[in-house]
């Protein structure tokens, strides 16, 4: 695929974070879809609840985003048909990163987050590249203003080492209010200095009772 | 590809040249920016009739908007003729929905995401229609209004606008758009953004078609102009800035 140009892709911007608790999740993106120096719209939802414990949050190029999540919607259509149940977390992860990597050399160009809770009620956050190299987490930012928000989320959730035996749980040690709280706070700090984040917040909170969602305003300059 | 010699038997021995299949690698006529808003009792659009061949002003009479079934309009910037190609699908799609003689039709939402689609999947081959295109319409009272880019981007929005309409005239419509504006505001907005781009981008022409959409069907205008204005203090004296050049 070496005469593919580079006009097969755009990036339209866009960050995504998860938070995982002990028993919650916290999703959010912005929903502002850019191009370079303009903005396309400052209303463009990047959340996609694709099962009933489960969403994924993603930012890229919006033509690819889009078709990922159809594509998703449409096996986990097939999926409910064949086993007469929600796909759990860890199973969706696994079809997301499996979704990426069939694209491996004409790939999706998007950043994705899927978080929900697992088969036990707890909180996940899984976190991907491009073409589908995943990873299970505590929280996870990704998109255009991932450089500036994951050494906050770093400093403020300080999540165990991961090569610490036995290995211990990845889940923040935050309440849900808390979560909500400082995901309002990363996105309106990097709303000053990312072009691509801003004009609105969607924020989707995932616990044993259902799924709630919220919005905040952010900078629209 | 191109067809070949047919033989006695009368079955076809087809050749397919070196270069192979062709694709748009870049565009020959062109349209300029389209703009659509939406208003209290639907959908209107504006564009001008110009279509560009490179710098050259080739056409002075291009419909860049046209009606989709009942309930949509279309309209188009970029590449002319895959915009007419565009409508060739889009008639077969309309006919073929038709001949079910179910009383469904199809709306301004369907279409949309029918054409979402087809950008995005002749992308995907690398073969891609040059346009960006406006899609607005009203079906049983809902309101819509959308774009698609060359490449399957799409989004839907009050007001939108492509090209250079986006950097010159979204931020008139941002500024003045209303939920409860009336057909003559509405008009009035669009004419306000049509002058800044005719001022502004050089491929705009002084000739356009104003379209609506509302429950009772589609009216595209006779194609008019705009009265201008160049004695504007910037425009009078344009060297004063640079004196001892030419």
């Amino acid at each position: 695929m070496a005469l593919r140009g580079d006009w097969v892709y755009e990036n339209n911007g866009g960050t995504c974070v998860a938070i995982a608790g002990s028993d919650y999740c916290v999703v959010a993106a912005d929903t502002r879809l850019s191009v370079g120096y303009s903005i396309y719209t400052r209303d463009y939802s990047k959340i996609c609840k694709l099962a009933d414990k489960c969403v994924l949050a993603s930012s890229g190029f919006q033509g690819d985003m889009k078709a990922l999540q159809k594509n998703l919607a449409a096996k986990h259509l097939i999926y409910q048909h064949q086993h007469n149940k929600q796909m759990s977390c860890p199973a969706m992860a696994r079809l997301l990163s499996n979704t990426l990597y069939y694209k491996r050399f004409f790939p999706y160009y998007t950043f994705n987050i899927l978080g929900g809770l697992d088969n036990e009620g707890k909180g996940c956050v899984y976190s991907y590249d491009a073409v589908g190299s995943y990873e299970r987490t505590g929280y996870s930012c990704q998109g255009t203003g991932g450089n500036l928000i994951t050494p906050v989320l770093d400093n403020q959730l300080k999540s165990p080492s991961p090569l610490l035996l036995p290995s211990r749980d990845a889940v923040t040690p935050l309440s849900e209010s808390e979560a909500v709280d400082l995901v309002k706070d990363v996105f309106a700090s990097a709303t000053e200095r990312d072009i691509y984040t801003g004009d609105k917040l969607e924020i989707i909170i995932v616990n044993a009772t259902g799924i709630r969602q919220e919005f905040l305003d952010l900078r629209k300059d | 590809m191109e067809w070949g010699a047919v033989s006695s038997e009368g079955k076809e021995v087809s050749t397919i040249l070196e270069s192979g299949s062709q694709r748009t690698l870049s565009p020959y006529v062109t349209g300029t920016s389209v703009l659509g808003l939406k208003y209290k009792d639907g959908v209107i659009m504006a564009a001008d009739m110009g279509g560009s061949y490179g710098s050259t002003l080739r056409y002075k009479s291009v419909e860049r908007i046209k009606p989709i079934g009942k309930h949509t309009l279309l309209g188009a910037s970029g590449e002319i003729s895959d915009f007419q190609e565009i409508l060739r699908y889009l008639d077969e799609l309309i006919i073929y929905d038709h001949m079910w003689d179910d009383g469904n039709s199809l709306g301004p939402k369907e279409v949309h995401n029918y054409l979402n689609r087809v950008m995005y999947n002749r992308r995907n081959k690398f073969d891609p229609l040059w346009n960006s295109l406006v899609v607005g319409g009203v079906k049983n009272g809902q309101k819509y209004l959308g774009m698609v880019g060359m490449i399957g981007t799409h989004y839907e929005d009050n007001h939108v606008a492509t090209g250079f309409g986006n950097h010159l005239a979204r931020p008139i419509m941002r500024a003045e758009w209303r939920e409860d504006l009336t057909f003559e505001e509405a008009v009035k907005i669009l004419e306000k953004c049509l002058l800044v781009l005719l001022y502004r981008d050089r491929s705009a022409i002084n000739k356009f078609q104003i379209s609506k959409i509302t429950e009772e069907g589609v009216t595209i205008s006779e194609p008019y102009a705009l009265k201008t204005n160049w004695d504007f203090s910037a425009f009078q004296n344009p060297t004063k800035g640079a004196e001892g050049s030419w």
